[in-house]
């Protein structure tokens, strides 16, 4: 009997450990399901062609040209290369309000002769129209524009995922805000952390202890939304007033509050790990005749780097893939920037606040999945180096 | 045992048939709460209302899991196609409007610009306040996420269909913009009427080149002065109009009318 519930035991640990393990390759293979789509499709809205008068030289067009066109900044069709015409706009809401319904018709089964009427009549036109508008009547010509390639995502700058009638992915600023906000958390939630766990651990006296530790704990349990109104309402007019600023709302303010939320973590874990020292290493280390100084910097700290390490690698964690309090303190900017001194945008924040409006399976949701397989990237390469560093150490 | 689970079963469908539900839009979302609040409380059917913005709210109503989409835009085209696909004819129904105004900090000199200024700064070609009339100081412009119904009006509306400059600072919530712009010295936003408060300073807008300038308020929207002024629309499919007229009618009635106004929205005439 005894031995059948050792027995069940064993099958319910290897159940549940196969489980976690199981769950998180699913969720990693879903992402990147997911992620890996939006590569090799055109930024145009889906169903959709751009299409411009047949004497135009113009064959493609660029996405960021396309934007460009749209908002005003190129008017001619010389500066791509075609004749001397001014460029003409339309789209599918134009054609809309520049016929009457009548000649649309109440299906809308005249779409198509109207764009043809708009291409005939406009010598510079480019105009997105629906596939579905397209006969074997049309006149117009048919131009491509470039497909979304990896080099194109990572290395553009600009972000306009709902942009008509071609969307914008790149996501520069959005790797470069990321990346600077969690190594500014890190940097300044670390030597806090560090200092405060071996005050803890070391220093003070029982009672002080157990008055400071469920303090530290409390800070883990506010949640980030809390955090982030905090930030809005006193760190980014504090940050401002410092700085004397045009802004707040920068990456510095999001370094901030990320690392206050970072410290629970790194405090709680290498408070566990120093204090796990065995008390033989230190009355060997008091016994050479080192000060309590030498004894925390040469022996306590190396011996406990592990569990010091793994502090850091979980407070970056949770500063890099934050995404409600940094939602409300950065700006949500996406600008391309080194300073910490300017708004920017990061690319939890950007999932979390697009997500909800983007319709499911469409261009943007995948850009998205996208954005999240970077974040999972980045997390593992850490993580992966973070182990590979700890690993040196022991040998 | 059985004959009780299928009279429950009964009993479910029935009042899943009474319910009508109303999802979309989350500038909607407050009025067609307070709307369907009243609604129910006169016993006639029941009203149940969601957020999840404008977009969603139409998505819902073509794959048929709502009855009404509420939504702070107008239908687009491509969403019109997309319904004629499903097989769905649908009604259109204007049941208030939301006036915008353009908020700065209080302690900025400006106190009225014209649309192409507000375009030149939301889309970054002015960047100084002194090129619109005020004191040497840096723009920074407030916007909200793309995700919301508000960014798109703005957008087409205010800004001739033009790009937000990458510079903009989006925030998740309207609230956000207030906080921030009454914290900013140069700071400019755009928030529904309903939501001012003292902490931010309104601007007279002008959409005839700088011949009139209008202040925004609730009597000069109803008085249609005021021109950055939205209808809200609910969209539904027209098989379902029998079931969901009297919630329509009641909308548009005097009584939900007047909960329109308090709610901070603007009254149709």
């Amino acid at each position: 009997m005894k031995k059948l519930f050792t027995r069940f035991q064993e099958i319910v640990l290897l159940v549940s450990g196969w489980f976690t393990s199981i769950m998180v390759l699913l969720i990693v293979f879903f992402l990147f399901k997911e992620g890996i789509k939006i590569f090799g499709k055109k930024p145009v809205e889906e169903g959709f062609v751009m299409a411009v008068h047949p004497n135009n030289l113009v064959n493609s067009i660029s996405p960021g040209m396309c934007k460009d066109i749209f908002d005003g900044k190129i008017e001619n069709w010389e500066r791509l290369g075609g004749r001397s015409y001014p460029i003409e706009l339309a789209t599918l809401e134009d054609i809309g309000s520049l016929y009457t319904e009548e000649e649309i018709g109440s299906e809308m089964e005249h779409l198509d002769s109207c764009f043809n009427d708009y291409i005939n009549k406009h010598e510079g036109a480019l105009i997105s129209l629906p596939k579905s508008a397209v006969s074997s009547s049309f006149k117009g010509k048919i131009i491509s524009v470039k497909k979304i390639s990896l080099n194109s995502f990572i290395r553009g700058i600009e972000w306009f995922p709902t942009s008509k009638p071609v969307a914008q992915f790149g996501i520069l600023p959005l790797i470069t805000g990321t990346l600077l906000v969690s190594l500014g958390a890190i940097l300044f939630a670390l030597p806090l952390g560090l200092a405060c766990a071996i005050y803890m651990a070391e220093i003070t006296n029982k009672r002080t202890r157990s008055f400071m530790k469920p303090i530290v704990e409390l800070l883990a349990g506010i949640p980030s939304v809390v955090y982030g109104f905090f930030g809005l309402v006193v760190i980014v007019p504090l940050i401002q007033k410092v700085f004397h600023l045009d802004v707040g709302e920068t990456a510095l303010s999001g370094s901030i509050i990320l690392g206050i939320m970072a410290l629970p973590t790194i405090i709680t874990i290498s408070e566990d790990a120093l204090r796990n020292v065995p008390v033989s290493m230190r009355e060997a280390s008091i016994a050479l005749g080192a000060t309590k100084w030498q004894t925390i910097s040469k022996v306590l700290i190396p011996y406990s780097l592990n569990g010091i390490t793994t502090a850091i690698a979980l407070g970056i964690g949770r500063a890099i893939g934050e995404t409600m309090a940094v939602l409300m303190v950065t700006g949500n900017a996406g600008n391309l920037t080194l300073s910490y001194l300017k708004p920017i945008r990061t690319i939890p924040a950007t999932i979390a606040a697009e997500l909800g409006e983007a319709p499911a399976g469409g261009m943007h949701y995948q850009a998205l999945f996208t954005l999240g397989c970077v974040l999972f990237v980045f997390t593992l390469a850490i993580n992966i180096y973070i182990n590979f560093v700890t690993k040196r150490r022991r040998m | 045992m059985k004959r009780i689970l299928i009279a429950l079963l009964a009993v479910v469908t029935l009042a899943n048939a009474q319910n009508v539900k109303i999802k979309g839009s989350d500038t909607v979302l407050p009025l067609a709460q307070k709307e369907a609040e009243a609604y129910n409380k006169k016993g006639v059917g029941k009203v149940s209302v969601t957020g999840g913005g404008s977009g969603v709210g139409i998505a819902c109503l073509i794959d048929g899991s709502t009855d009404i989409a509420s939504s702070s835009r107008k239908i687009k085209m491509d969403e019109k196609l997309k319904l004629q696909d499903a097989g769905k004819k649908f009604k259109e129904v204007i049941i208030a409007k939301d006036a915008l105004s353009i908020i700065v900090n209080p302690s900025n000199t400006v106190s009225q610009l014209t649309r192409e200024q507000i375009e030149g700064i939301f889309t970054g070609k002015i960047t100084n306040w002194k090129d619109v009339g005020g004191s040497d100081m840096k723009i920074v412009v407030y916007s909200r996420e793309s995700s919301s119904g508000t960014y798109e009006f703005f957008k087409e509306f205010v800004m001739a269909k033009k790009n937000y400059t990458s510079a903009a600072l989006n925030m998740p919530a309207t609230g956000a913009v207030v906080q921030s712009v009454s914290q900013t010295k140069g700071a400019i936003g755009y928030v529904g009427l309903a939501y001012d408060n003292n902490g931010v300073k309104q601007l007279k807008v002008s959409y005839d080149k700088g011949k009139t300038y209008i202040m925004p308020s609730m009597a000069t929207a109803k008085n249609k002065t005021y021109p950055i002024i939205r209808p809200l629309y609910l969209y539904y499919n027209t098989k379902d109009e029998t079931r969901i007229k009297p919630f329509l009618d009641f909308c548009l009635s005097k009584e939900g009318q007047a909960i329109v106004e308090k709610t901070g929205y603007v009254p149709l005439d």
